[in-house]
């Protein structure tokens, strides 16, 4: 049963992904970002990391694929480029991908992760537990995480101001 | 029968796959910021498979601080991307070839 739904929703996200790449116009692509995110959640609830499938919706497809949105429409990116086909491009392009895809699975096969049974108690679902690490082990990062935020706020808001040296409208 | 730790794995490298391709494939800055996206979702993928699956807590930890570069990564790159069209009028990337020369 667990199988046939891991199945069902690891095709669903890897089509999801490839509509991503495949889409020419980039509202649809950031709607299969949008789907492929929702499977990806569903991997994680399949994981018992319940916590980490609720944060991964409301920041992914509530604020950045919400952000992508608007930043298209604002754009207005609306008609998409065409796909054009470049040989030597789409070529390396997607030898790498096959290369890159070879390479992590003859690890994930040759490596020791063979027989490793899932353990029983699900630690990730502890929301307990989670946040003891955060606020004990992970308190330095946790910070610097907060300042990173911080900084990229200020970022924002000095590149999207309209300085002297920018043309556009007024 | 529950998926074992390899089929989570791969699929991981798959995603990875796809979005590297569509980073060195399309033309458009927001689709390839949105392939750059999926690459960090395939590894928080594989961070929370790995962690399932060794009975810790770390890797659904490191999850916790990729999303928040994540959002970070976004709001600035796409403020860079709005900041760039004002002053080009084009986000293909064939057109923003100052630094080529």
């Amino acid at each position: 049963m667990e199988h046939v739904a891991y199945t069902f929703i690891s095709v669903f996200t890897l089509a999801c992904a490839l509509g991503v790449v495949l889409s020419k116009n980039a509202v649809n692509g950031a709607m299969c970002l949008l789907l492929c995110l929702a499977g990806i959640a569903g991997l994680f609830i399949q994981l018992h990391a319940y916590l980490l499938a609720f944060v991964l919706v409301l920041v992914y497809a509530g604020a950045v694929v919400a952000l992508f949105l608007f930043i298209i429409m604002l754009l207005d990116m609306q008609g998409g480029q065409p796909w054009r086909f470049r040989g030597f491009q789409t070529a390396g392009g997607l030898i790498s991908a096959a290369l890159l895809i070879v390479g992590l699975d003859s690890i994930a096969i040759h490596g020791r992760t063979a027989d490793a049974p899932p353990v029983a108690g699900a630690v990730g679902s502890s929301l307990r537990l989670y946040s003891y690490q955060l606020f004990t082990t992970y308190l330095l990062p946790v910070e610097v995480m907060g300042f990173l935020l911080l900084i990229a706020m200020l970022g924002v808001i000095v590149l999207s101001r309209r300085g002297p040296g920018t043309e556009g409208p007024k | 029968m529950k998926p074992s730790l390899d089929a989570y794995v791969m699929l991981s490298a798959a995603l990875f796959a796809i979005g590297f391709l569509g980073v060195l494939v399309r033309r458009n800055t927001l689709v390839i910021f949105m392939c750059l996206e999926l690459m960090l979702v395939a590894a928080t993928l594989a961070l929370v498979a790995f962690s399932r699956f060794n009975g810790t807590e770390d890797g659904d930890v490191f999850v916790f601080f990729i999303l928040t570069v994540a959002a970070a990564e976004v709001a600035v790159g796409l403020a860079i991307i709005v900041a760039l069209f004002r002053t080009r009028q084009t986000v293909q990337v064939d057109q923003l070839d100052s630094l080529k020369h």
